[in-house]
């Protein structure tokens, strides 16, 4: 069962989700934007970076590309559909998500670990965690900064926040000014999933952290057979 | 025929240029400053003289791609 890893123009986190996934013993193919047909693969994961050069909006531009009519499909489909960091704003612009990504609230580049807090385990995202459970894991973005109308508001799954070390989750936790502190949301029925920070980048003892592994065995194990 | 689009943020969320903007003015001793807003201005050109028509279009372009719908609000007029 493999998975499609997109790769628009500016994408630069793309190897790094190949190689963690490997690190797991999955297999992952990069895709080019202009792909139209993802039916070979199980799921799709969109990765970090800066698509068309973040240009006029981030994720404005590649919401377009020919790739994602497929996304789309498979998302509707069911199939497992994860975005990190710019993926997840790509996810945002394309109304797969809700809300939006805006400027940090300090208007800084944030490059560190943070901690986040299981806020739910129906998401292919964090299926095999546990409620509670405090990983730590790095945040890599100047515009991570979630914003979501109130319309918006009660509908919101999320299932990752911002928090302490201990799972505490106030505004002294909450890097980037996020509304509720949400570091990942994802769709009702739990099928499609952004996260801010960087899963990939936490999956051996040398990066530092070995947290990210339980997300993505969570978006693994989301994985269904296709028949091709 | 230049269609001047006007988009800002919607009210209610979040302006964290505008925030920090606001509070360098203030710095600066403009203490009258209450907020700040950041937009986008952005002038499409098209072709053809119909008024309403390119108004329409571009109005259909800032839905679908110059604006973010979640986030922003647009105003489009014809610059003569």
């Amino acid at each position: 069962m493999r998975t499609a890893v997109v790769v628009f123009p500016g994408t630069n986190c793309e190897r790094d989700v190949v190689y963690a996934l490997g690190v797991l013993g999955a297999r992952a193919d990069l895709v080019w934007h202009r792909e139209t047909d993802l039916s070979s693969f199980a799921g799709v994961i969109l990765p970090g970076g800066f698509a068309h050069g973040d240009y006029l909006r981030t994720g404005a531009i590649a919401r377009f590309s020919p790739v994602m009519d497929s996304v789309k499909a498979m998302a509707d489909a069911g199939q497992p559909v994860l975005g990190i960091c710019n993926g997840f704003q790509v996810l945002c612009e394309a109304g797969l998500l809700p809300g939006a990504l805006v400027a940090n609230r300090d208007l800084s580049f944030i490059c560190r670990p943070v901690h986040l807090r299981v806020e739910s385990t129906d998401s292919i995202l964090t299926r095999s965690a546990t409620v509670g459970d405090v990983l730590e894991i790095p945040l890599n973005s100047y515009e991570g900064n979630f914003v979501v109308p109130e319309a918006d508001r009660e509908a919101l799954h999320t299932v990752l926040r911002y928090s302490d070390a201990q799972g505490g989750v106030d505004d002294d936790a909450n890097p980037n000014g996020s509304f509720h502190n949400i570091a990942g949301v994802a769709n009702r029925r739990g099928n499609v999933a952004g996260v801010m920070p960087h899963p990939e980048r936490a999956v051996e003892d040398l990066l530092g952290s070995t947290d990210g592994r339980i997300l993505l065995e969570s978006y693994l194990a989301s994985l269904a057979p296709i028949h091709v | 025929m230049k269609i001047q689009v006007e988009i800002t943020r919607r009210p209610g969320l979040r302006d964290p240029e505008g925030a920090t903007a606001a509070r360098a003015l203030r710095d600066l001793g403009f203490t009258s400053v209450s907020d700040v807003h950041f937009g986008r201005s952005i002038v499409v050109e098209v072709d053809g003289d119909d008024r309403d028509q390119a108004l329409t279009d571009v109005e259909d372009m800032c839905r679908k791609l110059l604006a973010n719908p979640v986030l922003e609000d647009f105003t489009v007029e014809v610059l003569d």
